[in-house]
């Protein structure tokens, strides 16, 4: 067991939630790195003055036990999702100062993603990173950072390049992210490492207490027992042979350049007036004009994608919706879209609707040969069928239907654009199902469209179509 | 009352919203992708949080963090993405940390497809990830429930200190109806006890699923167990329609209890004796509703869309009492009403099993 901390007030003085072993000594091995490294992050906290705000997340790793001995709020995480998880914390309570302290597996194996997009979101959290080249906790497996030619239990033949790839860089690898503020590597190889790294780990902790963003330190650790050596030959090992393939130094620092409090983030406290006002901003500006039905609308809209046909739907139940309905509106999507329709649901209905999706329409607006063929036969009898002549051959069964042969694209030329041919369908429909009087729907279409330039336009439309229908009886 | 028209997805926002929900995390799916474009539009206009994750993964995780502060936290994907989030989930139950999860059922397995299925049941009813939990799962039917079920669920998270999810299909996040705008509450609970906020307030306290030693995970386990079983007395939802006399009872819940309902009348009026009882709550599911009528009927049908997952719950509630029916379509594929009311038909002649 090493020995006692000589304590910083950020570490507990004696370890309660140990559950095994002394309650005065650490779990970890003799020369083990970890604990050095708890240390040195505890007497930052301490003269910053910041170890109240602290929250330190442990992932999984020999120092997932991180809470057993810092003396701040504590997170264990999932492996590898510490990032993520300090995100979360740093987030939602931006006064925080977040901890996010990992391993060589967890930070550049199972969790390289969430590594990788934490810096480059710029999170104004502290990554201390311990590489030891080894997955201690589990054994001895070769990590992301394993030397090539290093045993480990699963390269037991020492890490080859073709084999295993080669050792992961990160400092190198994120310093080409815009984002971060400050990424260093240290080392713990002697005491002249060890106190540059206690100035690195202190100055990240000072970045993101000034809300200057990111901070990164990679350190350099020895892991005896994963190494097979003793304390003093792990120590050799990291100066001779773990310094050549991850140079010390530092790799970015830009927190001069960055202002104070620049990379700090709102978050609100829930205000319950404030959603109140927020909320009812969302509400529909259509008043309630109650018009009753003499029966409800099952219909299904289709034609090409482009045509305007979804809209159609949304317009008509609006429509529905200001008169006091019930109403949905079901797009297809997934398989129903094949064969280039698009096609829409729509019910306005006097009671509770039951399927949202319309399987017998009393009213089908087809606006292409495909959707004519596709859903004529399904058209109840007695049903309204709209189709557009211009484009669509061929006649439905008028015994069955009451049929309006309208050419909708062309007449929507003539008020001005093709693309108003949805709206002028709209005017026909109204027109000979007789359910909405004419202003009720141009009352309706000026709040509901969203591009005022267009309102004119659409009315015109209506009107045509409208007329159209009237005209011819 | 204020009201609007909108889609179920966007309604989940909404409830969110209204239930004090202060952080979204998510990634981007088909057919649950509204649900973050409103998050993106709103959460920052409230100066909440919202963040496109590089993962589920990440954005479960991102959610764990958040909620581990006792500040209501929410995410939503479609079942590929609802896959990724289980190791999250797991960790969440786990640590005892209240949280709002929505999945919007899409098509599977595998890729799939974006199209509407219900066949993620087994996944969101049965915990879902490693270990001994369960997460409440609520159905909504209706872009109303979208958003007064996202409320129920941030209270249920809240009480029982457990995740909250939502399990909805690709129509009832596709379609639009009218929804009442819902009045904002206050959050009632107050998790200084044991959330971590990163103040002097909350400094001694842990957010942890670790227990190292098998008597102290045996003794969490057990109150986990007893949590889950006071959830399974008190907060089954259900609804009924039409099952006072019927003959036949079918169960089904989601877009397919819409289609359900609308066969009722009209299975009636040929003098078929059909109801339909709809979980709202599909765990806890409704087993002892289900158990009385297994009584009282010739057979119940089970509908789903899927092969066969929701009624290995409702065979369990019956335990042999009278026939179990199945019927389902999936892939994609949604029953009509034509087909369902031939089923009825088949079954009440005596005809199949
Ligand atoms: C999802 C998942 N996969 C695997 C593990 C097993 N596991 C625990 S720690 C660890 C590796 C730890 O290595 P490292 O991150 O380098 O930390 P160290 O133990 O060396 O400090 C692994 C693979 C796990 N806990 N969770
Ligand atoms: S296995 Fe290695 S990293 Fe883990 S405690 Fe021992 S020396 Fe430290």
């Amino acid at each position: 067991m090493s020995k006692v901390f000589e304590q910083p007030h950020s570490l507990y003085s004696e370890f309660e939630r140990k559950t095994a072993g002394s309650k005065k000594t650490t779990h970890y091995c003799p020369g083990c790195g970890h604990g050095n490294v708890h240390k040195m992050i505890a007497e930052a906290l301490d003269d910053l003055e910041i170890a109240e705000r602290s929250v330190f997340v442990s992932p999984v790793g020999c120092s997932v036990f991180g809470y057993y001995y810092f003396n701040s709020g504590n997170f264990q995480s999932a492996h590898g999702r510490a990032a993520a998880v300090a995100t979360g914390v740093k987030r939602a309570n931006p006064d925080s100062v977040v901890i996010s302290y990992q391993g060589d597996g967890d930070l550049a194996a199972i969790g390289t993603a969430e590594t990788i997009h934490a810096a480059n979101r710029g999170e104004n959290i502290t990554v201390i990173f311990i590489n030891n080249a080894i997955y201690g906790m589990t054994g001895g497996q070769m990590a992301p950072t394993t030397m090539i030619g290093q045993r480990s239990t699963t390269t037991p033949r020492g890490r080859s390049e073709v084999d295993h790839g080669n050792p992961v860089r990160v400092c190198e690898m994120l310093a080409t992210l815009p984002a971060p503020t400050y990424i260093e590597r240290v080392g713990l190889g002697n005491s002249k490492q060890i106190m540059k790294a206690r100035k690195a780990i202190r100055k990240a902790l000072k970045i993101q207490k000034e809300g200057r963003g990111y901070s990164f330190v990679e350190i350099l650790a020895p892991c005896p027992t994963g190494w097979k050596m003793d304390p003093p030959q792990a120590r050799d090992h990291l100066l001779d042979t773990m310094e050549e393939i991850f140079p010390l130094g530092v790799y970015k620092d830009i927190s001069d350049e960055r202002e104070e409090h620049s990379w700090d983030r709102l978050s609100s406290p829930f205000e319950v007036e404030k959603r109140h006002e927020y909320l009812q901003a969302m509400k529909t500006p259509l008043d309630l004009e109650p018009i009753e039905l003499p029966t409800d609308l099952n219909c299904k809209f289709a034609g090409f994608g482009g045509q305007g046909i979804l809209t159609l739907g949304l317009f008509l139940a609006q429509v529905g919706m200001k008169a006091g309905h019930q109403v949905s509106w079901f797009p297809a999507y997934g398989p129903e879209m094949r064969g280039g329709t698009a096609n829409c649901s729509v019910n306005v209905s006097r009671e509770r609707i039951g399927a949202p999706t319309v399987e017998h329409p009393n009213v089908l607006v087809a606006m292409n040969q495909p959707s004519l063929e596709m859903f004529e036969k399904d058209i109840v009898d007695g049903g309204w069928i709209f189709v557009d002549s211009g484009i669509c051959t061929g006649e439905p069964d008028r015994e069955r239907l009451k049929v309006t042969m309208i050419p909708a694209a062309e007449i929507a030329d003539k008020v001005g654009t093709p693309k108003v041919a949805n709206v002028v369908m709209l005017g026909a429909l109204c027109a000979a199902t007789e359910m909405f009087p004419a202003d009720y729907v141009k009352d309706t279409l000026k709040v509901i469209v969203k591009r005022q330039e267009l309102v004119d336009m659409n009315l015109k439309a209506f009107d045509a179509g409208w007329e159209f229908v009237r005209k011819d009886g | 009352m204020a009201r609007q028209f909108m889609k179920g997805n966007d309604a989940i926002i909404l409830g969110a919203l209204a239930a004090g929900c202060r952080a979204y995390y998510g990634y981007p799916i088909t057919p649950a992708s509204e649900i973050a474009h409103a998050a993106a539009l709103h959460f920052p206009a409230l100066e909440g949080v919202f963040i496109q994750a590089e993962s589920e993964v990440a954005a479960i995780n991102m959610v764990y963090g958040t909620a581990g502060m006792g500040i209501r936290t929410m995410t939503a994907s479609s079942s590929p993405g609802y896959s990724l989030k289980q190791e999250g989930l797991s960790y969440i139950a786990g640590a005892e940390l209240p949280a709002v999860v929505v999945n919007i059922v899409r098509g599977g397995p595998g890729l799939g497809n974006i199209a509407p299925e219900q066949a993620d049941y087994f996944q969101m009813t049965k915990g879902g990830g490693h270990g001994n939990y369960r997460v409440v799962a609520l159905a909504p039917n209706s872009a109303q429930e979208m958003c007064d079920l996202t409320m129920l669920a941030f209270d249920l998270a809240d009480k029982y200190r457990n995740p909250a999810t939502i399990m909805a299909d690709g129509i009832t996040g596709q379609m639009m109806e009218v929804v009442d705008i819902p009045e904002p509450h206050p959050v009632p609970y107050d998790h200084s006890d044991w959330c971590v906020r990163g103040d002097a307030a909350t400094r001694q306290n842990l957010v942890s699923s670790i227990y190292l030693e098998p008597e102290e995970l045996e003794q969490h386990n057990l109150k986990l167990h007893a949590k889950y079983q006071k959830i399974t007395q008190d907060e089954v939802r259900f609804e009924e329609y039409r099952t006072d006399d019927a003959e036949l009872l079918i169960v089904a819940y989601g877009v397919v209890s819409r289609i359900v309902y609308s066969t009722i009348d009209q299975a009636r009026a040929e003098g078929l004796k059909v109801g339909l009882l709809r979980p709202i709550t599909i765990w806890p599911f409704p087993s002892e509703a289900i158990r009385r009528h297994s009584e009282k009927v010739k057979g119940i049908l089970a509908v789903e869309l899927s092969t066969g997952q929701m009624i290995e719950d409702v065979r369990l509630a019956v335990e042999g009492r009278c026939p179990v029916h199945f019927y389902g379509r999936c892939g994609g594929m949604v029953p009509g009403g034509k087909e369902i009311l031939e089923q009825y038909r088949t079954i009440m002649a005596g005809g199949a099993h």
